[in-house]
C-alpha cells in the first residue's frame, strides 16, 4: 500500500502538485474500496436468495445466466429503468433526499474500515467513534422518507424505525466501550493489532486471544444489536410487510427504492465487518502457521453475513413491544454491568490486558 | 489562500446560512434539518482545530440523538405554527436586546481570549499537574484531564444527568387503568409463560373398547 502510494507520488506529484496528488490518491482509494463493496452488495442479494432458498428446500434464482449468477445485474437494470413516482401529496425535495440520506452514511462509514494492516481510506485516531457517529445518523434517511411520503404506513414505519434504531444504538455503544477499554485505542487498526498479542497468540493459537473470548456476552449482544440496527429479520418491524406493508419504503419505486435496498445490504456488510474487526481479530490468522491477510477478513465477514441470512430464515418476527423490551430491559442493563466488570477487571492484578499510555 | 482557510470559510458560510435557515424556514421540519446541517458544519470547523473527539461527539449526540427526537416531536405533534409566529413585532425589541448582548459577550470572549493565539497542534499538550501519562491523541489527552484534574466536576455533571434522566422517566411513567389494565399483558409475563402453565397433557386409558378390526369379506375388493 505504502509502496504503491510512493510510486504514484513520484509519478504524479510533478504533474499535479501536493494538493492535486492528495486529492487523486484519496479518489483512487475511495474507488478501490467502494466499487468492490457495491459489487458485494449486489451479490449479497443473490447470496441471500440462494441461502434462504436452500434452507427452505427451494432452488432460488437459476434462470438468468449460469446458476442465476446474472440475476443481481438483471434486477439492477430493471430498477434503473423503472419510473420514480413521486406521490402527489409528498414533499418533493425531502422525498428525494430520503434515499440519499439512507445510502450516504452506510457508504461513508467505510472510510475508516481497515481491510488489512494500514489499508484504510482514512486511518484516523477516532475511527471507532466515527463509525458510531455515522451509524447514528443513518436513521435520518428512514425518518425523512417516512415523513415526506405523506402516507400513514410510511410514517408509522419511520416512527418504529427511529425508536428501534435509537434504542439499539445504546447497547451497541456500550459493547464498543468494552472493546475500546481493553484495547486502549479508538483506532480500528490498533484494535485489531492488539488482538494479535497475548499469551495464546504467542503459543500460536491466536484465535483464543481475540476479543470474543473475554468479551463473549458483548460479542453476542453486539451482533444481535447490529441485526436490530440494520432492521433485518427478526427485528424487521420497520418494514413488517404483513403489518405496515413496507414501512418507509412503501411509496418509493425504481432507483429511489433500490437505494434503500442498497443501504440495507451495505449496512449488513458493515456490521459484519465491524464484528470481525472488533471481536474476531480482523485480518489476523487464527493459527500461527498460516499468514495473516485480507482473505481472513473476507472469510470471517462472509460467515457473519451467512448468520444474518440464517437468522432471517429461522426466527419469526418479534412483536414491537418485545423488541423494545429486549433492547432496554435486557441488553442495556447487561452491557452497562459488563462495562463496569471489564473496567474493574483491568484494574486488578488478574488483568490480561496491558494498560497503555 | 491556504487550503485549510478555504475549508474554514466553506464550513463557516454553510454554518451561517444553515443558521439563518433555522429561523426563517416556514416548515418546522425544514428548520430542524437546517439545524442538523448547522451541527455538521460546526463539527467540520472543530475538526479543523484538531478537536476530532469533540467534533465526532457533536455529530453523535446532537445529530444522532437530540435532533432525531426534535424531528419526532415536530413531525408527530400538531403544532399551530401560525399562532406561534404571531406578535413578531411585539417581541422584536426584547429579542434584539438579548441578541445584541449575546453578540457583545461572544465578541469579548473571542477578541480578548483567543485573538493572536496560534492554532493548536495536532496533539495538543495539555499540562496535567497530577499524572505523568504521555498522550499522543486528542482523546487520550481529554480523557486524562477529565479523569484526573477535573474528576469531581466531571462526576458531578454525570450525576446531574442521571438525576435528570430518572426524573424524565418518572414523569412519563404511567400505570394502565380501566379496561386497558385488564387486557394488557406485559411482555415479561408473556415470555415467562410456559406450555405447562397453559396446558395439561393427561395420559389415560381409553374409555371405550376399541372395535374389532373389521375383517374385509373375501372377494369384496375390486367391486
Amino acid at each position: 500500500m505504502e509502496a504503491i502510494k510512493q510510486t504514484l507520488k513520484d509519478l504524479l506529484e510533478p504533474l499535479l502538485g501536493q494538493l492535486g496528488f492528495d486529492v487523486t490518491w484519496a479518489l483512487i482509494t475511495i474507488f478501490a474500496l467502494l466499487l468492490p463493496l457495491l459489487g458485494c452488495v449486489a451479490y449479497m442479494t443473490y447470496f441471500e436468495r440462494k441461502v434462504i432458498g436452500a434452507i427452505q428446500l427451494r432452488v432460488g434464482p437459476n434462470r438468468v445466466g449460469p446458476l442465476g449468477l446474472l440475476q443481481p445485474i438483471a434486477d439492477a437494470l430493471k430498477l434503473l429503468f423503472k419510473e420514480v413516482i413521486i406521490p402527489s401529496g409528498a414533499n418533493k425535495a425531502l422525498f428525494i433526499l430520503g434515499p440519499i440520506l439512507a445510502i450516504a452514511p452506510s457508504l461513508a462509514a467505510w472510510a475508516v474500515i481497515p481491510v488489512g494492516e494500514g489499508m484504510a481510506v482514512a486511518n484516523i485516531n477516532a475511527g471507532l467513534l466515527f463509525v458510531v457517529a455515522i451509524i447514528s445518523i443513518e436513521v435520518y434517511g428512514v425518518i425523512i422518507a417516512g415523513w415526506a411520503s405523506n402516507s400513514k404506513y410510511a410514517f408509522l414505519g419511520a416512527m418504529r424505525a427511529t425508536a428501534q434504531m435509537v434504542s439499539y444504538e445504546i447497547s451497541l455503544g456500550f459493547a464498543l466501550i468494552c472493546v475500546l477499554l481493553i484495547s486502549s485505542s479508538l483506532n480500528l487498526t490498533d484494535i485489531v493489532m492488539q488482538q494479535g498479542t497475548g499469551r495464546f497468540a504467542d503459543m500460536g493459537i491466536g484465535f483464543l486471544s481475540w476479543n470474543w473470548l473475554p468479551l463473549l456476552p458483548m460479542f453476542v449482544i453486539y451482533f444481535i444489536s447490529g441485526i436490530a440496527e440494520t432492521n433485518r429479520a427478526p427485528f424487521d418491524v420497520v418494514e413488517g410487510e404483513s403489518e405496515i406493508v413496507a414501512g418507509h419504503m412503501v411509496e418509493y419505486s425504481g432507483m429511489a427504492f433500490a437505494l434503500f435496498f442498497l443501504a440495507e445490504y451495505a449496512n449488513m456488510i458493515l456490521v459484519s465487518v465491524m464484528t470481525t474487526i472488533l471481536f474476531l481479530g480482523g485480518w489476523l490468522s487464527p493459527v500461527g502457521f498460516l499468514p495473516d491477510g485480507f482473505h481472513w477478513l473476507a472469510l470471517k465477514t462472509a460467515f457473519f453475513l451467512f448468520v444474518f441470512l440464517w437468522v432471517r430464515a429461522t426466527f419469526p418476527r418479534f412483536r414491537y413491544d418485545h423488541v423494545m423490551r429486549l433492547g432496554w430491559k435486557v441488553f442495556v442493563p447487561i452491557t452497562l454491568v459488563w462495562v463496569v466488570v471489564v473496567a474493574v477487571w483491568m484494574m486488578t492484578p488478574w488483568s490480561i490486558w496491558p494498560i497503555k499510555g | 489562500m491556504e487550503f485549510s482557510a478555504f475549508v474554514f470559510y466553506f464550513f463557516a458560510t454553510v454554518l451561517i446560512l444553515a443558521g439563518l435557515g433555522v429561523i426563517t424556514a416556514r416548515n418546522p421540519v425544514y428548520a430542524a434539518l437546517f439545524l442538523v446541517l448547522a451541527f455538521f458544519s460546526a463539527g467540520g470547523i472543530w475538526l479543523l482545530l484538531s478537536a476530532e473527539f469533540l467534533a465526532i461527539v457533536l455529530v453523535m449526540v446532537y445529530v444522532g440523538a437530540v435532533m432525531v427526537l426534535f424531528l419526532f416531536v415536530v413531525m408527530m405533534l400538531d403544532i399551530d405554527f401560525a399562532s406561534l409566529r404571531e406578535g413578531f413585532w411585539k417581541y422584536l425589541p426584547v429579542g434584539a436586546v438579548v441578541g445584541a448582548l449575546i453578540a457583545i459577550e461572544m465578541g469579548l470572549v473571542l477578541t480578548k481570549g483567543f485573538a493572536g493565539k496560534p492554532m493548536p497542534a495536532a496533539a495538543a499538550t495539555i499540562t496535567s499537574q497530577t499524572t505523568p501519562i504521555k498522550c499522543e491523541t486528542n482523546i487520550c489527552e481529554l480523557g486524562r484531564v477529565l479523569y484526573t484534574d477535573y474528576v469531581y466536576p466531571f462526576e458531578l455533571a454525570a450525576l446531574l444527568l442521571l438525576v435528570a434522566m430518572i426524573a424524565a422517566v418518572t414523569l412519563t411513567l404511567r400505570r394502565r387503568s380501566g379496561a386497558y389494565a385488564e387486557k394488557y399483558i406485559s411482555p415479561e409475563a408473556q415470555i415467562a409463560a410456559r406450555p405447562e402453565d397453559r396446558m395439561m397433557l393427561v395420559k389415560m386409558a381409553s374409555e371405550k373398547e376399541a372395535p374389532e378390526e373389521p375383517v374385509a369379506p373375501a372377494g369384496a375388493e375390486g367391486q
